[in-house]
């Protein structure tokens, strides 16, 4: 157990000290209303750099091991972005500054821009959204304008089962209703269910791809046909573009709206939560709506324009999470066209190798090559009283970051596993043989998977304490 | 250079392994007709020194408001950041660890986030914070649904001296809700319009907003403003500067309902605007209906101190279409340099900051006030903030400024036409010497008037 930091204060200690005010205070009129203590802990230097340290040793993170999340993508995140990222000339622009002092942000944002609509074969595209779920907001956004704009009345957005919760939250937030179908028994959509929920009042389906399966919707042509003919628009969730770079194009099998996470597919850090971006991109006739302001380039000045009727307004106050599109940027001119379809071609075969080396000790829901991702199940240890939780409770033991738990929620005891493409195949090997290792003991000592983890800086926390009566706030 | 480490060899075991007979047969799933013919037209990779002289000559065709004597604002502000904060954000163990879903790996993000939290409220005073937004106009924005959801009413009240940028958000998200945005003018000190908002409000609304100190720098009468929408049974939404805290009444304490903000104040870097960093306090009856993650402490089996998220039956992954909102991803590691931030300075050190701020800003409007042409509409009753209309024309003032590395402010003609073509903006940190002052006290006079 750290200590708080409150726990560390000392009043009178300084952690970093300002210069000397050069201006008197005398004869100033200054309206001061709290003269009381705020209750920020003093601490000097040297603690404060303890006190996080001792904080980030109880971290897991990528640069300690690999982290399978399945639809998080947790790949390598190049040194060198963060440094480029760190450059004055970015790190330092205020947002209102004049477009002649901010040419070369703006140059980088058109860039970045131009590149994913090119991998993404989408028109155009906005930055703004500050991350995957307010990209999916923005574009159901971008789709109910569209309709009103056309003078129809549709209402409902389709969303499959397996969908990530973000995907139906989001579509309230904008006034749709969702309509759930139903996966078949390929975990592909259900065409029937599809076209019996298919009307004229159908504004969207709303479908990731691949899906969080980790299948591609062999099925994709007829959908999109479907859709299209019921009047629909098709948005596509984009959290799982680390499997298409380079080999799909959304935009040219007829995907209308989009999102990417730049901090999924295109190498940006999670930062512990945050933040990411969630750039939208749309198709030709969809351009007009997005937010406001684009990126423009005239006989080669960039320029933010702020005309456009039908735009959906504003979803962030300036331009979005510029320092997240540094790293992307650098992140895409480092690989290219080529070393993107390494990528996924990489993400395909890493998931596929574990797929094989794993699937005799756990069930594979979907069984067939796979994209950048696959669902196990622990559903076959529940005979020795062992559920998932457990399996992944135990992998932090092994010093392994466990894999995404219990989504997606239509298959029963599931882990969600995404290896990506930077890790090696000795890692995999070593993963591999853990979790393997780990359904042999669920059935000879089924006690070591219950009372994991038991080599981490805490052991199993209690929640339902937590939920009844959550202490957020540190009480002197 | 894609980072990939499998080699050929590597390539053609693992093939074995699956017992496909070639990368093709992985993607056999995806129709051939549906497939990239060629290739993308991105040009070919680099390798790190060509990217990096690429981005740097990109970074050299900006001219950063760090480096300049910079006097913009408007949510945004140029403030030093100690070195210790710079270094906290720069640990991987932090920046590339993940949403901490196993709590047990992810104790460090998990207390950093509680502290985060923690300092919050005390800034705040109010009961309970969560563990951050996308910005401050987005966390107003779910602070308005939040209170429609409460009150189960669809009208906000927003004064009218609110940053353009975050009203423009907050229109956006209203209108999925169907909830309609009223203004409250400001009157001729530039504060809020009481009698105006005791005619707006009706059974309606659901809350009034309340921007402490507000867009054009001046503090309200946040009491008086509480108590009004009290008495018309509206919830009081604060939307405040966090540095202003430290000199200014918490929301806390004239009964604000739900208090939102914009942190980049807090050790963040100006960025070009983004990453920020939305701020949330509440009270704790309300703490069930509020968006976003929430960490608690709890204990482990062995009974020792320990954190986890909580409440997540509120949230998207669980609740799906019934969530309190779509947010998963939010502004993490933004939260921890606003927690490394404040302890860093400590309480005097913060009281300095907006204190040295204060001062400075008025020390400013003192000289100009001593400048003939100068127009100062709204009195000295600011924060660090303030409007002046300069003598000479704006335009060709501010090319004179930039020429000489001093950015004078933010324009709010276009915005705020009733202020007339020349008003600025003018904002004033610690950051700022005497020395700054002076030459853009010079400026303003050797500009001199209209001719």
């Amino acid at each position: 157990m750290s200590t708080t930091i409150f726990e560390k204060g000392r009043s009178g200690r300084r952690g970093y000290r300002l210069p000397e005010n050069d201006c008197p205070a005398e004869g100033l009129e200054l309206p001061v209303q709290r003269t009381g203590p705020v209750g920020i802990p003093e601490i000097g230097e040297q603690e404060a750099v303890r006190h996080y340290m001792e904080l980030a040793s109880k971290n897991y993170h990528i640069e300690k091991g690999i982290y399978p999340l399945g639809s998080c993508t947790m790949k390598y995140n190049p040194v060198v972005n963060e440094e480029i990222a760190r450059l004055e000339g970015f790190a330092g622009l205020h947002p209102a500054q004049r477009e002649a002092d901010v040419q070369g942000a703006l140059e980088l944002m058109y860039g970045l821009e131009r590149s994913l609509s090119e991998i993404c074969g989408m028109h155009s595209f906005t930055l703004q959204p500050a991350a995957g779920a307010h990209g999916e907001l923005a574009g159901m956004m971008i789709a109910r304008d569209y309709f009103r704009n056309r003078g129809e009345e549709r209402d409902t957005v389709i969303v499959p089962d397996s969908a990530h919760g973000t995907n139906p939250a989001s579509v309230v937030l904008c006034g749709f209703k969702p309509q759930t179908i139903v996966s078949d028994e390929r975990g592909l959509v259900d065409l029937d269910d599809l076209a019996a929920h298919l009307s004229d009042r159908t504004a969207v389906l709303m479908l990731t791809l691949p899906n969080t399966l980790g299948l591609f919707e062999r099925d994709i042509d007829r959908i999109v046909g479907m859709v299209h003919e019921a009047g629909g628009l098709i948005y596509m969730d984009g959290a799982n573009m680390n499997a298409l770079l380079g080999i799909v194009r959304p935009g040219e099998i007829g995907i209308d709206i989009m999102h990417v996470n730049l901090h999924k597919t295109f190498s940006t850090p999670h930062g512990g939560g945050g933040p990411g971006a969630g750039p939208v991109g749309v198709s030709e006739n969809l351009a007009d709506f997005l937010p406001v302001p684009r990126v423009i380039c005239e006989d080669g000045r960039f320029a933010l324009s702020y005309k456009s009727e039908k735009t959906i307004g504003r979803v962030h106050p300036y331009y979005g999470n510029f320092n997240v599109f540094v790293k992307a940027y650098a992140y895409i001119r480092t690989l290219g066209a080529r070393g993107l379809r390494e990528v996924s071609e990489n993400a395909i075969l890493n998931a596929n190798y574990l797929m094989s080396l794993i699937q005799e000790s756990y069930h594979v829901a979907f069984p067939g090559p796979c994209m950048h991702e696959f669902v196990a199940s622990a559903a076959n240890l529940k005979k020795h009283g062992v559920r998932t939780v457990d399996v992944a409770k135990r992998l932090l033991d092994y010093g392994l970051h466990a894999p995404t738990v219990y989504f997606p929620l239509i298959v029963d005891e599931a882990l969600m596993i995404e290896p990506v493409e930077t890790e090696s195949k000795e890692t995999l090997d070593h993963f591999a043989g853990v979790m393997n290792r780990i359904a042999a003991e669920a059935k000879e000592d089924p006690k070591l998977l219950h009372e994991a983890p038991r080599n981490t800086p805490v052991r199993r926390l209690d929640e339902a304490t937590a939920a009844r009566t959550p202490d957020i706030c540190w009480l002197d | 250079m894609s980072y990939v480490q499998n080699t050929d060899e590597d390539r053609k075991e693992m093939l074995k392994a699956i017992g496909a007979a070639d990368m093709e047969q992985l993607l056999d799933p995806i129709d051939p007709a549906l497939r990239v013919q060629g290739e993308l037209a991105l040009g070919p990779g680099m390798s790190e020194a060509e990217v990096i002289a690429l981005t740097r000559e990109l970074a050299g065709k900006n001219r950063p408001a760090s480096e300049a004597a910079s006097f913009l604002g408007g949510g945004i502000y140029d403030r030093y950041i100690p070195a210790v904060v710079r270094y906290v954000l720069s640990r991987s163990e932090f920046y590339t660890s993940y949403t901490p879903y196993q709590a047990e790996v992810s104790q460090g993000t998990l207390q950093a986030i509680y502290e985060y939290q923690s300092l919050i409220c005390r800034l705040t005073a109010m009961e309970s914070a969560n563990a951050s937004m996308y910005d401050g106009a987005t966390s107003l924005a779910e602070a308005m649904l939040m209170a429609c959801n409460i009150k189960r009413r669809s009208r906000i009240l927003v004064p009218e001296a609110l940053s353009p940028a975050v009203r423009a958000v907050l229109e956006s998200y209203a209108a999925g809700k169907g909830i309609v945005i009223e203004g409250i003018p400001f009157t001729e000190s530039g504060t809020m319009d009481l009698a105006r908002l005791e005619e707006l409000l009706s059974v309606e609304s659901a809350a009034v907003v309340c921007a402490q100190p507000n867009y054009l720098g001046l503090i309200e009468e946040a009491g008086e403003i509480a108590r009004l929408a009290r008495d018309g049974g509206a919830l009081l939404v604060s939307y405040v500067d966090p540095v202003s805290l430290a000199v200014l009444t918490p929301p806390g304490e004239y009964e604000a309902d739900i208090v939102v903000g914009e942190g980049q104040p807090l050790g963040n870097p100006q960025n070009f605007g983004g990453p920020l960093l939305g701020f949330m306090a509440t009270r704790k009856a309300y703490m069930r209906k509020c968006p976003g993650r929430l960490i608690s402490a709890t204990v482990d089996v062995e009974g020792r101190r320990g954190y986890v998220m909580t409440l997540q039956t509120r949230e998207q992954h669980i609740r799906r279409e019934k969530a309190t909102s779509n947010i998963c991803t939010n502004e993490g590691l933004c939260a921890l340099t606003a927690a490394s931030y404040l302890t860093s300075l400590g309480e005097s050190g913060f009281r300095e900051v907006a204190m040295q701020s204060m001062v400075k800003s008025h020390t400013l409007y003192r000289m100009f006030s001593e400048l003939p042409g100068c127009r100062l509409p709204f009195g000295e009753n600011f924060f660090q903030e303030f409007v002046v209309t300069l003598p000479s024309p704006l335009d060709r003032f501010m090319e004179a400024a930039a020429a000489r590395r001093l950015l004078p402010g933010i324009p709010l003609g276009d915005d705020f036409p009733a202020l007339g073509a020349g008003a600025l903006l003018v904002a004033v940190t610690e950051k700022r010497s005497r020395a700054e002052l002076e030459r853009y006290r010079d400026l303003v006079s050797e500009a001199g008037g209209e001719t």
